[in-house]
């Protein structure tokens, strides 16, 4: 059976983030590229978040398992860096999902990640952009901890990467 | 030859992240507060994250499988400086070694994100944005720390002193140098050490800190061509404990 690749995408937005359930793959930013060869073996390339990620490997299961369990027979789940994620590959739509969770979603940021942007974060709860970073490390990897001047409230930021 | 001169860089690299990153996770359950708990916990997941991006790309080269690289090596095959492998001591030891180790790996993978072997720029150019979290973890801390009480003024100083020769063990030059820098692979140890040394110098003197003066000092070199403490091998064994158990086994 083939697919079209927009169908393959419809498919790949159905998986979600295990850590995040509200976020999908597509919307993460981590699926770089789906092709469709003429003998209709289908390629998914997916490139990590943080190199060091576990959920990556689960994430390249549930693709898997979810192009199986559509009736693709032949596919390849490629893990690479050569279009390397950064965080301005969250689409809005994940930004969105992000903020609805109870996560800042990280600021776009023009070319160079400098220090400005690794510490500042729009509070979740109150809109307030008065916060403080207060560790760079938080519950996961893709994490960092902030506080809500504002509001007085500890919350999680989607790191800028 | 080139391709033993990449091999010999991916090794050196690879295997100092893998090692400081288990000294990191010795971390886990002990750190002093819960957030830099988490901090040496997540920085060890990284650093493990980043040896196996390495060790992949050995792994293209013709070399093992990266958990074969990692796990069956005796002490003497491993290229990781002996810097890394100390053990992590107080808080105040690890967070030097945090600090004079992350701020020369972020001028590294800077370096290595425009190096002419195409695949070690790809992994560098996505590496080098997350170990600007790492840095900024030091830095903090050392800025912090470096000008508060009197005892962690002293502590740190201490431990500075200390590790300050087996940091500089860090760019011990290997054989392969003039190559690596003439093919534009990579710009060579002295060329990093000189940044890193004026970059590390920036935030010493943002605090109540000294620098040691290294034209005295010399450095603890060695673990390039796999000279390595007592301490290296125990760790190792106990990072191969599963995998010596049941090599199938799946954790």
């Amino acid at each position: 059976m083939t697919l079209e690749k927009e169908a393959i995408l419809r498919l790949l937005e159905e998986v979600k983030d295990p850590e995040i359930p509200v976020l999908s793959l597509v919307d993460l930013g981590v699926i770089t590229a789906v092709d469709i060869a003429v003998d209709g073996h289908v390629t998914v390339n997916m490139t990590p978040t943080f190199a060091g990620c576990p959920a990556m490997d689960y994430m390249k299961k549930d693709v898997e398992q979810m192009l199986a369990r559509h009736g693709i027979s032949h596919f390849t789940v490629r893990m690479s860096f050569d279009d390397p994620w950064n965080s301005n590959k969250l689409t809005e739509k994940g930004r969105t999902a992000l903020k609805d969770f109870g996560l800042a979603p990280p600021p776009t940021y023009d070319l160079i990640l400098d220090l400005d942007i690794l510490e500042y974060a729009t509070c979740p709860n109150c809109q307030s952009t008065n916060t403080t970073m207060r560790s760079p490390f938080g519950p996961t990897l893709c994490r960092a901890l902030h506080f809500c001047n504002n509001c007085h409230q500890m919350f999680e930021q989607f790191k800028p990467l | 030859m080139k391709r033993e001169a990449i091999k010999d860089l991916l090794y050196k690299i690879a295997d100092d992240q893998l090692i400081l990153g288990h000294r990191n996770s010795e971390w886990t359950g002990l750190g002093p507060i819960l957030e830099e708990d988490i901090a040496f916990s997540s920085m060890a997941q990284d650093k493990i994250g980043h040896s196996l991006a390495f060790y992949t790309l050995l792994h293209d080269l013709g070399e093992p499988e990266p958990d074969i690289i990692a796990f069956s090596r005796s002490a003497s095959r491993f290229r990781n400086s002996q810097f890394t492998e100390l053990p992590n001591g107080e808080f105040d030891f690890s967070l030097i070694r945090h600090f004079l180790y992350d701020n020369a790996e972020a001028i590294r993978f800077e370096k290595l994100s425009t190096s002419s072997y195409a695949p070690i720029a790809k992994v560098a150019t996505k590496l080098k944005g997350e170990i600007k979290y790492h840095v900024l973890h030091a830095n903090t801390w050392l800025r912090n720390l470096g000008s508060s009480t009197e005892e962690a003024i002293t502590r740190l100083q201490n431990s500075l002193n200390t590790l300050m020769p087996y940091a500089l063990g860090m760019f011990e030059p290997s054989v392969h140098e003039q190559e690596l820098i003439a093919t534009g692979i990579y710009p060579g140890e002295e060329k990093i050490k000189a940044e890193w040394l004026t970059k590390i110098q920036q935030v010493v003197a943002q605090t109540e800190l000294t620098l040691p003066d290294i034209s005295s000092l010399p450095p603890m070199l060695g673990g390039r061509a796999g000279q390595h403490t007592k301490y290296l091998q125990p760790l190792l064994n106990e990072m191969a404990e599963v995998i010596k158990i049941d090599p199938t086994a799946e954790w």
